[in-house]
């Protein structure tokens, strides 16, 4: 199919005319070279009903090229869909163990893991914290003997593996590699991500351990140590999920992790990171709600703002330092308790919304999910609702369809004029730096206070009655109906946990293990020494997750949020 | 309160033997006024005279919380038994609050594990804070009332120190940081405070302030600042007075409330502060102050409601009225009302 | 001043790891709002310490915000403890709890339930009802000898 041909050319002055002529040219060069690589999908690129279509219409720049606002890659979808990453996990390790062989049978490369909450919090099965939340909404892991259950008989070097932590993430990330060099992988050939984002914990979603401070020297040596040694692996997932879900707008969401982003940037560039060496491993969450147009405009201004403020402001010379790729999943908060198979077309418009924003992965929400986890039932809905945006639609054929649209470009600014009188604020508020000015804003209040007054005015609108919610305050007939199946997970879980943890304990060498710990805290207490290989040295003496966060504790203290409401 | 079914002597007998369940309540009494809030006044009033009361105020995210909870923790450390109260206000709309400041000061885990927490059957030796979040509840004066009454019920029945935490915007939280033994006036960079307290009214009652925050720029600054105005106005000598310090200047302690650096300062400062008074009759004086302050706002408040009480008699509305049809000024019927006051 | 003047006071908090605070804050605006004054704790509260700020405070009510599986084993934990402690202050759970469970919980003393969805005025209005009957509850256990303030 040809390419941007026989296009009417744009007015303009000639040497406009130039300039779009010779960004046509690029792209067609790239795309064809796509092509002849066979890097295209096997499918027909035309209508249902036989209408061949190009791979994108309208002005430059274009996709795959700067600022990328149309897309990170010059084919997009049609080189590869994005991918269908459905995050899963509950019960014991070797439950969620049988799930990963299931999805690896069936042709999957990608595991994608949930923790448990006081795995998340940094804390043993067997603490009091604990108590009702073991193995509940995720997999529980207390020391390197759940990770090996959890990935056993599974060829490391051949999958690539997302896992969602935040707080313990260095200490999870070394059980990883533990698993795996035991396994005869060399951690240099491990591929995925840790979600491992500490600044919208603090913002957002809460799940924090230490203070700002000590949780970003931990990132820090997480971005250093696999710079070195892993180059396959993304240290940080910058989340807006959390933001937007603790009832953010659209516009925050964009805002404040994009300003994350940059302040990991400054963060790694003061530890005397290349920009280079990581920017480029870095890699982006966002949330997908239900306002289509604004949704959108939001995915397009993340990749114009990330890739100019890499190249503008942190000097980075690399293309991929640049790309602002980005996983997306539609909005938990958005799903109503009310006749909760409503959330069926929710989903499907808002995963609609992801991938005409160009997303390169996408989380599709069960409609069960306001009131309980998901049934199998409902998880596969929610993957086939993807399935049939990908394939139905025709939506993968060509590349920012809607780009060009005078809404969706005013959108994409308006998304981007917002986000930019933020950037501009944190700023100022850290005197020239965005790492202090997000500081500043966690320690003062500024996101939490943020998200609570938006989220706030947001409800007031609903009880008002001004924002109609469909079966919420509006249309609710058949409310009464009877609730959809729920699934529930028993305290058998629980018990069988905490007695797999006792044995272990059982059956280490204390006095290894107190050594172990002993190295962490020491670490900790030298800025300069990385944290990563002592706490490596002490998952492997089956020292328990609790275990090592308090051998750092010890030296970074904890942290207690201010009641900002 | 329908639970309140004891009396209050009974009340105040279980509190002064270390029930913290009667405490609480009774402190509901002292919070609403009226007839039990007098009668406890009186059995309070017997017991009172030991504890060392410490005002804390400061601007909003000064740090105040956080510097009260690491002076409670090292008080607690030390074998005493403080007592906070957390004034915060209310809103003026709808009369609600939030009051969100105790959970930065003291986590119960803490000494539910430790030391602190006493044997079962042995009250007198519980060592656990008691923390009170307080509204301000609109303008009527009552906070005037509550907090003095407060800090004595604190003191009979055996907390030492009693530390009140406000933010220092209006008068009457001013009256009260300034009725404590030891005013300490948080300031921290940036904020423009040293101004602020100034403007507040804050300066002229401060026995010590603290810069909070003295890691950050500007916290040099703010200590300039402070010290430039109190050379001015100890050039003036204002109202220190009448609280028995005329020559009293009050040192300015840098502290970082984040990592407990500086608190030990404070509480040095504050221990030293106590020591002054304590020389000459100076304790005596601010004490007598004190009362004389809660003395004044009882008056006015008795006052104030004989104001509202004749306001609504038939005579009342008939003066007003006259106001209102233009027929007298409205300062000759508030003199021919005042008349019938004090008839 | 007569009782009905004095604001109810209700102890707010989040009871166990789970992070979500987004209920909880837009329910503390709501009673703050509907005159009441509000104890936010916040996160990471044990049913001691929320105890203990109920004796302290002297609270009427006691709010818990759950969006985990655990309510069944948290709720009833704190219920619980509040009587341990001579507490007779109502427990009131919102949050995401299924029919089924909803039944349980006020069987094991939680005093009300507060789905998804629940307007404003649901909200502060259940706070004020859990109140009154918890307090005609008291009144009841001493004979009506209500002593009048």
């Amino acid at each position: 199919m040809p390419v941007l041909e026989d296009q009417a050319t744009t007015t303009g002055d000639d040497m406009t005319q130039h300039h779009d002529e010779q960004a046509r040219q690029a792209y067609r060069r790239a795309y064809q070279a796509a092509e002849k690589a066979g890097r295209l999908r096997d499918v027909p690129f035309e209508t249902m009903s036989g209408v061949p279509v190009e791979s994108v219409y309208g002005e430059p720049p274009y996709p795959g090229q700067y600022p990328y606002t149309r897309g990170v890659y010059p084919t997009m979808y049609r080189s590869r869909l994005w991918t269908m990453r459905m995050f899963a996990g509950f019960g014991t390790a070797e439950d969620t163990n049988t799930r990963f062989k299931e999805i690896l049978r069936n042709g999957g490369t990608g595991l994608s893991t949930a923790f448990d909450m006081p795995t998340l919090m940094g804390r043993d099965s067997d603490s009091q914290w604990a108590l009702g939340e073991v193995g509940r909404a995720g997999v529980a892991v207390d020391t390197l003997a759940d990770m090996e259950d959890l990935f056993a008989d599974i060829d490391l070097s051949g999958v690539s593996t997302s896992m969602t932590i935040n707080g313990p993430a260095a200490i999870v990330l070394a059980m990883y590699i533990a698993v795996a060099e035991k396994g005869g992988v060399a951690r240099a050939d491990l591929a995925g991500t840790i979600q491992n984002d500490i600044f919208k914990e603090y913002q957002a979603q809460k799940e924090y351990i230490y203070p700002p401070r000590p949780s970003v020297r931990i990132v820090t040596d997480m971005i250093r140590y696999t710079s070195a040694e892993m180059p396959r692996w993304h240290p940080i997932s910058i989340s807006g999920y959390h933001i937007r879900e603790a009832g953010s707008t659209a516009a925050q969401e964009l805002a404040f992790t994009l300003a994350n982003g940059f302040a990991y940037v400054e963060a790694a560039i003061a530890a005397g990171i290349d920009v280079d060496e990581f920017a480029g491993r870095l890699s982006f969450f966002f949330n997908s709600h239900s306002d289509f147009f604004e949704e959108i405009g939001k995915f397009r201004a993340a990749r114009r703002i990330w890739a100019r403020w890499m190249k503008e402001r942190y000097g980075a010379a690399d293309e991929r330092s640049m790309l602002c790729r980005f996983h997306t999943q539609t909005a938990g908060v958005s799903l109503t308790a009310q006749q909760p198979e409503n959330n069926i077309a929710r989903v499907a418009i808002q995963a609609l919304a992801g991938a005409l924003g160009g997303t390169q992965s996408l989380h599709t929400d069960s409609y069960d999910e306001a009131l309980a986890l998901p049934t199998e039932k409902a998880a596969r809905i929610a993957l086939r609702t993807q399935q049939i945006v990908a394939h139905e639609t025709g939506v993968a054929n060509v590349a920012d369809p809607l780009g060009g649209a005078p809404f969706v470009e005013w959108m994409t600014d308006e998304m981007e004029r917002q986000a930019e009188a933020v950037f501009a604020h944190l700023d100022e508020l850290g005197n020239g730096s965005i790492l202090e000015g997000v500081y500043a804003g966690i320690e003062n209040g500024y996101f939490v206070g943020e998200i609570a007054d938006a989220a706030y005015r947001f409800e007031r609108e609903v009880n008002e009655g001004r924002r109609m919610i469909v079966g919420v305050n509006a249309f609710t007939d058949g409310n009464e109906e009877g609730g959809a199946d729920i699934l529930r997970i028993g305290n058998e879980v629980e018990d069988l946990q905490r007695k797999r943890l006792a044995g272990v304990k059982h059956q280490r060498d204390s006095e290894v293990v107190a050594r172990a710990l002993a190295a962490v805290t020491e670490a900790a207490s030298s800025s300069d020494t990385n944290l990563m290989p002592p706490i490596l040295d002490a998952v492997k003496t089956y020292a328990t997750l609790e275990e090592v966060v308090m051998a750092m504790e010890k030296v970074f203290g904890t942290y207690v949020e201010k009641a900002i409401i | 309160m329908a639970r309140v079914h004891k009396p209050v002597d009974e009340h105040y007998s279980e509190a002064a033997a270390g029930s913290r369940l009667a405490l609480g309540r009774l402190l509901t009494l002292v919070e609403r006024g009226g007839p039990e809030a007098d009668q406890l006044s009186e059995l309070a009033h017997q017991d009172t005279g030991r504890a060392h009361v410490v005002g804390i105020t400061g601007a909003p995210g000064a740090g105040k919380s956080t510097l009260t909870g690491q002076l409670v923790h090292r008080y607690v450390d030390a074998g005493r038994r403080p007592a906070v109260l957390a004034v915060d206000p209310s809103s003026p709309l709808t009369g609600g609050a939030i009051l969100g400041d105790r959970i930065r000061m003291y986590d119960v885990s803490e000494v539910e594990t430790g030391q602190g927490a006493p044997a079962p059957d042995d009250m007198s030796a519980d060592r656990r804070p008691f923390i009170r979040s307080m509204a301000t509840r609109g303008h009527s004066g009552g906070l005037a009332l509550a907090v003095p009454l407060a800090v004595r019920l604190f003191d009979a029945v055996g907390y030492d120190p009693v530390i009140i935490e406000t933010v220092g915007v209006g008068q009457v939280e001013v009256d009260v940081v300034g009725a404590a033994d030891t005013a300490v006036v948080v300031a921290t960079p940036g904020m423009g405070d040293a101004v602020q307290a100034n403007k507040a009214g804050l300066l002229e009652v401060a026995d010590i302030f603290v810069v909070n925050k003295a890691d950050r720029p500007g916290a040099n600054d703010v200590r300039r600042d402070l010290e430039l105005m109190l050379d001015l106005s100890h050039m003036t000598g204002l109202d220190t007075m009448e609280r028995g310090d005329a020559d009293y200047r009050p040192p300015i302690v840098m502290s970082s409330a984040l990592d407990g650096t500086g608190a030990e300062n404070v509480i040095a400062a504050i221990d030293d502060h106590l020591v002054y008074l304590g020389q000459s009759d100076r304790l005596r004086r601010r004490r007598e102050h004190r009362v004389r302050t809660e003395v004044r706002a009882r008056l006015k408040q008795a006052l104030d409601r004989r104001v509202d009480d004749l306001l609504a008699t038939d005579e009342g509305r008939a003066m007003v009225a006259k106001a209102e049809q233009a027929d007298l000024s409205p300062t000759e019927v508030a003199t021919a009302l005042l008349d019938i006051l004090f008839e | 001043m007569s009782e009905s003047d004095a604001p109810i006071r209700v102890v707010l908090a989040k009871l166990g790891l789970d992070g979500h605070d987004r209920g909880l804050k837009i329910v503390a605006r709501i009673l703050r709002d509907a005159g009441m004054e509000v104890i936010y704790l916040g996160l990471r509260q044990t049913t001691d310490s929320i105890v203990a700020a109920a004796e302290q405070e002297d609270a009427d009510a006691v709010g818990l915000s759950m969006h985990n599986a655990g309510h069944m084993t948290l709720a009833p934990a704190m219920v619980g403890a509040l009587r341990a402690a001579k507490l007779t202050c109502p427990v009131i759970v919102g949050g995401i709890v299924p029919d089924d469970d909803v039944e349980a919980l006020l069987d094991a003393g939680v005093a009300a339930v507060l789905g998804p969805g629940a307007s404003a005025s649901e909200v502060a209005q259940v706070v004020r009802d859990a109140v009154a009957a918890a307090e005609a509850s008291d009144d009841a256990t001493v004979g009506g000898s209500k002593v009048e303030t």
